[in-house]
Order: C-alpha cells, then sequence, then structure tokens
C-alpha cells in the first residue's frame, strides 16, 4: 500500500512544476523492477489529488521494461520472470525458468540499465484559472 | 483553454531522496553510521536485536523502532538499557506500511546521537514497501525467516535486491520444516548476486555472533565508502 505515498509525492512534483496551473495530464515512467501496482496507483491518485490542482488529471503510466548488462561480457538481458505458466505447462515441463541478475553467459552479476525508473517524466497543464480551493494545497 | 507540456524527468521519490540526504548528513556531523533492519512481520527483528545488542562490545548502539502501533518492540529494547526512541505511523488513515525520510526526520530531535556510534532502524514490518524508501541510511539489512518459504526472494525481489545482508532467522526450526536451505540462498543468489548470507536463531543464539560481527564492521565499511 505504499502506492498511497508514491501518488502522493507523484502529485508534489506535478504541482511544484506546474507554475500554479492546473495540471490536466501527468506522464509517469513505471520500470517493471519497481514493486508498484498500477491500478493501485491509479486509485490512490484519484483519492488523494481532490482539491489539488491535479484533480482530474489523467495519470498516464507508462511501464519500462527491465534489462541488464553484464560488465564482463556485455550482453544485456531481461531479468523478468516470463509470464505465468498455466498449471498444465507447468506440470508438462517443470517450473519456468527463474528471473536471474547474473549473466546467463558469464555468470556475472549485472547492472540495472532499465526498469528501476519511477519517473515523473511530463506533466500537461492548463491556461484555466484554478479554483480559489485548488490553487495551493 | 490552451494546454501546455512541459518536460520534468524527475524522480517521484526525489524529495524522499532529499530529506534521506539531510538525515545522513546529520548522522554523518555525528559519526553515527546507520543500518535500516527490514523483514516481513514476525521474523524477528526485534529478538534479534534483543540477542544481539546486548553483548556488543566497543559500539554504543541506539534503536528506532518503527511501528503503525503500540511500542512493545521499544519497551523490549528499553528493557536492555539500549536508547530507543519508538515511531508510529498510525496517522488515523491505517497507518503508514513503511518508514520514509520525513518520518526518521522527525525521530533525530528525540536521538541523543553524540552518545551513540551506530544506530538500527527497525523498520515496519513488510517485504514490500520498505524498500522504496531510504531513510538516511548507511546500510540495509533485511531478515527472512525458515518458517517463510523459499521462494520468498522471487516474489519480494526488490527487498531481496535492496539489502547487503540476508539473515535467515528460526534455524532451529528447520528439523520440523519441510524447507530447504540450499533452494532459499539459490533464490537470494538469483536475484540478489553476492549478497551476504547468514544462518541464525535469534531463540537459541546459534549464529548471533557472526550478526553482532557484521554489525560491528558497519561503521569501518561505511567509512570505507564514504
Amino acid at each position: 500500500m505504499h502506492e498511497l505515498s508514491v501518488s502522493s509525492a507523484i502529485i508534489d512534483t506535478a504541482i511544484k512544476h506546474a507554475r500554479g496551473q492546473r495540471v490536466t495530464a501527468i506522464d509517469v515512467r513505471l520500470g517493471r523492477l519497481r514493486q508498484v501496482v498500477p491500478d493501485s496507483l491509479s486509485f490512490y491518485f484519484d483519492i488523494v489529488s481532490r482539491d489539488t490542482p491535479c484533480e482530474g488529471a489523467d495519470l498516464r503510466i507508462e511501464h519500462v521494461d527491465s534489462s541488464l548488462r553484464c560488465p564482463a561480457c556485455w550482453c544485456e538481458w531481461d531479468p523478468a520472470p516470463p509470464p505465468m505458466a498455466t498449471h498444465e505447462e507447468v506440470s508438462a515441463d517443470g517450473p519456468p525458468p527463474l528471473p536471474s541478475f547474473r549473466c546467463p553467459t558469464c555468470a556475472e552479476p549485472g547492472e540495472v540499465l532499465t526498469g528501476g525508473e519511477l519517473e515523473v517524466e511530463s506533466i500537461e497543464i492548463s491556461d484555466e484559472v484554478p479554483t480559489p480551493e485548488t490553487q495551493l494545497t | 483553454m490552451h494546454r501546455t507540456k512541459i518536460k520534468v524527468a524527475e524522480d517521484a521519490l526525489d524529495a524522499n531522496q532529499t530529506i534521506a540526504r539531510a538525515n545522513r548528513d546529520d548522522f554523518d556531523r555525528e559519526g553515527v553510521r546507520v543500518v535500516n533492519l527490514m523483514s516481513a512481520p514476525g521474523a524477528g527483528k526485534t529478538t534479534l536485536l534483543e540477542s544481539s545488542l546486548s553483548e556488543l562490545e566497543g559500539l554504543r548502539v541506539g534503536v528506532l523502532e518503527g511501528d503503525v502501533q503500540g511500542s512493545m518492540d521499544a519497551d523490549r529494547i528499553a528493557g536492555l538499557h539500549i536508547p530507543v526512541v519508538q515511531l508510529n505511523t498510525d496517522n488515523g488513515f491505517g497507518g503508514e506500511c513503511h518508514l520514509d525520510a520525513n518520518m526518521v526526520r522527525s525521530a533525530i530531535p528525540d536521538l541523543d546521537l553524540a552518545s551513540i556510534d551506530l544506530l538500527v532502524i527497525e523498520n515496519i514490518g513488510n517485504l514490500v514497501c520498505p524498500a522504496e524508501f531510504r531513510v538516511g541510511e548507511d546500510t540495509r539489512a533485511m531478515i527472512t525467516s525458515v518458517t517463510e518459504g523459499e521462494d520468498k526472494p522471487l516474489k519480494y525481489p526488490l527487498m531481496f535486491r535492496a539489502c547487503e545482508l540476508v539473515v535467515i532467522n528460526k534455524v532451529d526450526l528447520l528439523p520440523h520444516l519441510d524447507f530447504d536451505v540450499d533452494r532459499l540462498l539459490a533464490n537470494i543468489e538469483t536475484v540478489n548476486p553476492g549478497a551476504t548470507t547468514m544462518l541464525v536463531s535469534a531463540k537459541t543464539g546459534e549464529g548471533v555472533d557472526e550478526f553482532r560481527d557484521w554489525l560491528a564492521g558497519v561503521p569501518q565499511r561505511a567509512e570505507a565508502v564514504a
């Protein structure tokens, strides 16, 4: 449930950059290595943004796939677990391969290239005059 | 109505990071090194602190206890004559599931930093949320217990990846459990290659010396990276 804190942080970041204007949309980049649940984030966003300049804003979440790079052989891979296998697939072929943060070729620990993002990419503001109660939080 | 797009490109938790750095500066100024200790509820954070801190020689330790409600854990630590401050996150909205930098900041005036060398922050019991929030610590450690299952590193990779040390607690229960330690170690290795691990029973004292040594080494390791 830290999505509550994260949605507050997104709103604070947006307001800081909104020059006192009303925010109509927020673009967020969310890496798959973060444990932030998008639906939960949107749910809390709608609640926490009430009576702020972000009320009614469109929260647009872009997912960023994870990628790692081996510092030794420079190969790149995605440590994300494969899509959930069905029960039948599991019993037929054993469990799906595990995600690994070690290089599949030379076993060096990988460096995270992408997937750790939790970033307010941009906001869209409107020149419509904010109502007095939405001017400040 | 005219709409304008503004490029922001800012980490959403930037404000937390700024406060975490301010905490870190305060701790550094007083020469206090800080461990952020995390785990699921009931993994044995307080019990491990009780069994290890009481005999930690040559190092003055303080504890910051994070809980949603109550001071049960702080009372236990205070019983060992270790300086402890309780932080409750219950703010009328169910209580936060983690400590963040601002909450820790609010407790700093209550901590006598000049009289301690090492501060252990016992975070809220939770395997997800605390991993997202730095609080100004030098290092992060977690406890997983053998009653929790070998698959936990794969289910909660962020927490296991965030920590330099993974303590495997309650090993005194292994004879009674269908638990494969090697599989747990392999799963930890999968998500956090090279992480330090140790097998401990906070109850019987097995392995607690190793944890004590690790704690005693935090200041030196922190100096080395600072």
